[in-house]
């Protein structure tokens, strides 16, 4: 299989493969530009003759359950990141691809963390051929270093129901740890040790997969209710010890920031959002994982509680300062995609109105409508942004691919998207010339947030004319640039190879940039 | 030739745009530079550049230098250089980054000094963006806030954050190390533009003659002349039965604050969240301050985390009398000057009562009643003191009351 050929520039300026792992690719056309045509992907008929008519779907071991779903070389086997840094099975599933000596897996998560780079051995002894997903930390430099032998593929949360929908990726077998589960496969996330909230991220996999294997540390009698998965769509059900840390389940970076800085930059956003007008009685918000992110929920409490209003919903990522703020009454609904501790995971089991949604509802582009377009205002974080508001989310200044896309570009059709950045990160600079690698085209960047100022994108005249004299410090982007290079010096560039190492998807599958291998040879050594 | 190694600045876990320079001299060999950074490919070439050039500039040919660098602004990459370098050559030249031309502002005599936010004097990472917190002022802190072994290279490090870190507009100040030592460190602050001096643990007049002395002497060297203003701290009870000398020895001291966690440790008490130990040396301060027109400043309120007790505490210090209070955390800084302001209420009251003696004295009464109140002179000093101290704070404008044709006054 061809890593890669044929380099096209694409609509926004960047050169991209039109084919990635031997396939063919678009590469991007502008925003809303590519309409897909034919039919969706379909799964293999099932009939329930072949399944246990008892609903008994139990196998004794997940070795066990690959080798009956016919696990062999060049497989796409995926997984998904709801316990997130505190994930078991994702490294257990290949251990025993490894021992069974299985070949050239595509590994498709929905997302990767820190605990992955376990797998790094398995891509360098081959059981890996390459990732379609997200690379992070370790396993993001070790693509960066062109040791892939594939070409990496990053989407978003959106991006991987589409692609999986579209038949872009055709899911050999899914592996979906539930915390909660009974013998047909009936699953969910809100109860059990491991609990974790939704399971939404596995949805696509459930529908579209050849095989899908149920794997839970909490085997409930039949029903299991909720059913997030429903088990007409699994095939194996299997017992395991343990699926997940739940102490890990529930990530650092989670928690609200103490840091004084960010306190301040997320005191800034909501003041943005309370002068452009839109903290109004029935509005709707999401702010990103991030430690401002998260602070900007508080703040917006305080001006909510002030103005005597509340939001018709916010979508999560929840945590225990949103499901105070439902609890309230500040909030008629949450909308969540992912729970991010364990007053999220409880309040989505208990309360009615905090309901899961998937990357289905709530993301893909290729649907009749998303939730995406309804939110009045998102709050997210970049590496970079450049000063045509373009922005990365994926490598860092030095070139390096260290984190995933995850809900980023979908949550850019939000009615007003705020990027909250540091000007500069210890001596790195945040607003750039051009950024390492687009993730978000800048026409839909509508404002950027910095402690030194708040730069408005030109396209959102509305918002300049309604923050005209509010007193806040806004300023024209190529001021912010010039600004942190005066105080943080102009950067050099990392120096690249020619290899393309990974490509990063549009919300509607075509191609929008490429991330290269960096060349350590010619990076400044003293 | 000394041939020790040395080093300066920082390399532990939670440092961030620090660095760490280690530094031998060698006989030969021209200058052998290790550069482990966190910035290397954005940033090595530019740092080594730099490292470079300062060995010449201070005609050092050999040596071998180890910078660990976790992010650090050029400012503190030259600041720590130099440190290092001058811990083995004795030289009368210093490396200095540009002076930002944001920077030369001065300040008031009677300027608000309601928080002033300490930043520990080598600790470069909390110096960046203090200003956006808006302060009042910003100390660099040489004093307690300094290890002992690190006071040598602090001095330089805040010598170039002088120069090179806008803080914004808030007033620019300096804790120096108790007198004498103290004086010492004025020759890297005098001749860049700080605006104001805190001496600590200061005990009697002639502290503060010699600190001014230190002053005259340096700015006449270098032939600058701009105020730099004075605050010494009460912090024992020596200092306290002074307060009033201390008060009256200079005519740049424009406030004076008390240090409590000295105070108390030097009468022998244990602080009090109360603080009915302190009652006494509190309003000494106060009387002393008031006594000869300048501020008085309380002292910092140590628990960063519980703003509630911080907003008691100021309450409590604004009734004694204090003007403001210094903080440790940004965080304090909204509940300091929140509370320090005269409430909406204060202000509106201080409003009727000086239209109303306004219109008193058109009318040719010397005293009038507002409600059942009698209002008399000092009543209306007291409100005028509050819309002065309104307007300072950005709470009441400065025109707030205007004079029609007919002589009717419009508030």
């Amino acid at each position: 299989m061809r890593k890669y050929d044929n380099l096209v520039v694409n609509s926004i300026g960047k050169i991209v493969p039109s084919e990635v792992n031997g396939k063919p690719e678009t590469p991007f056309q502008g925003v809303g530009k590519y309409i897909p045509e034919g039919r969706k992907y379909g799964a293999p008929i099932s009939s329930c003759t072949n399944y246990p008519s008892d609903g008994n779907k139990l196998i004794d071991s997940l070795k066990e359950s690959l080798i009956r779903a016919g696990l062999n070389d060049g497989m796409t086997i995926s997984t998904h990141h709801h316990f997130r840094n505190g994930d078991l099975i994702s490294n257990q599933l290949f251990d025993i691809a490894k021992e069974l000596r299985v070949k050239d897996l595509i590994w498709f998560p929905s997302a990767s963390f820190e605990c992955n780079s376990y797998l790094i051995k398995y891509l360098e002894d081959g059981t890996i051929h390459h990732i379609e997903g997200s690379m992070n930390g370790p396993l993001g430099r070790f693509t960066s270093q062109g040791k892939m032998r594939g070409l990496g593929v990053l989407r978003s949360h959106g991006g991987r129901y589409q692609s999986v929908q579209d038949g872009e990726v055709h899911i050999d077998i899914a592996v979906i740890a539930a915390p909660t589960a009974d013998f047909f496969g009936n699953a969910n996330g809100v109860d059990g040790p491991a609990a974790c909230g939704s399971l939404g991220f596995a949805l696509a996999d459930s529908q579209f997969a050849d095989k899908v294997i149920v794997v839970t540390d909490h085997l409930v009698p039949f029903p299991c209710l909720p059913w997030q998965i429903q088990g007409n769509y699994v095939d194996f059900v299997v017992q395991s010890d343990k699926i997940g840390i739940p102490e890990k389940i529930i990530s650092g970076t989670t928690e609200i920031t103490k840091s004084p800085d960010r306190l301040f930059l997320a005191d800034l956003t909501a003041r943005f959002c309370e002068k452009a007008g839109i903290i109004k009685d029935g509005f709707s918000f999401q702010s990103g994982a991030g430690g401002i992110s998260l602070a900007v929920s508080l703040y917006f409490k305080e001006i909510m509680i002030k103005k005597g209003i509340k939001a018709r919903f916010a979508r999560g990522g929840s945590n225990k300062h949103l499901v105070a703020m439902l609890e309230e009454g500040l909030i008629d609904y949450i909308i969540d995609g992912q729970t991010f501790d364990l007053d999220g995971v409880r309040s989505m089991r208990e309360n009615p109105g905090h309901t899961w949604s998937s990357p289905f509802t709530s993301y893909n582009y290729h649907g009749k409508g998303n939730f995406a377009g309804l939110v009045d205002v998102v709050i997210l974080g970049a590496t970079e942004i450049d000063i045509n508001f373009n922005a990365n989310v994926v490598t860092h200044s030095d070139g390096y691919l260290l984190h995933g896309i995850g809900g980023w570009q979908n949550c850019l059709f939000s009615k007003t998207v705020i990027l909250t950045v540091p000007l500069f990160r210890d001596r790195i600079p945040v607003i750039k010339e051009n950024v390492t690698t687009i993730c978000g085209p800048g026409e839909l960047i509508d404002v950027i947030v910095t402690e030194r100022g708040i730069a408005i994108n030109p396209l959102r005249q509305d918002l300049i004319d309604l923050t005209l004299n509010s007193g806040l410090p806004i300023v024209p982007i190529q001021e912010l640039k010039n600004l942190a290079e005066k105080i943080c010096g102009k950067p050099n560039l990392p120096n690249f190879t020619n290899e393309p190492v990974a490509v990063v998807k549009w919300v509607d599958g075509t191609i929008l940039d490429t991330i290269w291998q960096v060349n350590e040879s010619t990076n400044f050594i003293p | 030739m000394n041939k020790s190694i040395v080093s300066a600045g920082n390399k532990g876990e939670k440092d961030r745009s620090d660095c760490f320079v280690s530094l031998k001299l060698s006989d030969s060999g021209g200058i052998h530079l290790e550069l482990k950074s966190k910035v290397q490919v954005l940033y090595g070439s530019s740092i080594s550049a730099l490292c470079y050039e300062m060995f010449k500039f201070f005609q050092i040919e050999n040596a071998i230098v180890e910078i660990e660098d976790k992010g650090a602004l050029p400012f503190v990459l030259m600041a720590r250089i130099e440190a290092a370098i001058k811990q083995l050559i004795k030289s009368d030249l210093e490396f200095l980054p540009e002076m930002l031309s944001e920077n030369l502002y001065s300040s008031d005599f009677n300027q608000p000094r309601i928080s002033r936010l300490y930043l520990p004097g080598n600790t470069p990472g909390l110096m960046l963006n203090a200003g956006i917190h808006t302060p009042n002022g910003i100390i660099l802190d040489l004093e307690d806030a300094v290890g002992i072994s690190k006071k040598s290279e602090a001095c330089f490090l805040v010598r170039n954050a002088l120069r090179s870190v806008n803080f914004l507009g808030a007033e620019r100040m300096v804790r120096i190390n108790q007198i004498p030592a103290g004086l010492e460190d004025l020759e890297f602050i005098i001749p860049n533009n700080v605006n104001l001096i805190l001496v600590p643990k200061c005990e009697n007049g002639n502290q503060i003659s010699q600190v001014n002395d230190r002053i005259k002497t340096i700015q006449k060297r270098i032939g600058i002349s701009n105020p730099v203003w004075l605050m010494p701290i009460i912090e024992s009870a020596m200092g306290v039965m002074k307060a009033l000398e201390i008060a009256q020895s200079a005519d740049n001291i424009v406030a004076m604050a008390i240090g409590l966690e000295d105070y108390t440790a030097d009468i022998g008490v244990v602080r009090t969240y109360e603080g009915t130990e302190s009652l006494f040396a509190r309003c000494q301060v106060i009387n002393a301050c008031k006594a000869v027109g300048i501020q008085a400043i309380d002292s910092v309120f140590s628990d960063i985390g519980d703003m509630k007790a911080l907003k008691e505490n100021v309450l409590r210090s604004k009734a004694l009398g204090f003007d403001g209070m210094g903080c440790i955390h940004p965080r304090q800084i909204k509940v300091i000057f929140d509370n320090y302001a005269p409430t909406d209420q204060e202000i509106e009251n201080a409003k009727i009562i000086v239209i109303a003696f306004i219109e008193a004295a058109q009318n040719g009464y010397g005293v009038v009643s507002v409600g059942n109140k009698m209002i008399d002179a000092p009543v209306v000093s007291r409100a005028q003191q509050t819309i002065n101290r309104a307007i300072s704070m950005g709470k009441l404008g400065a025109k707030w009351i205007s004079r029609q044709g007919n002589g009717t006054i419009i508030a």
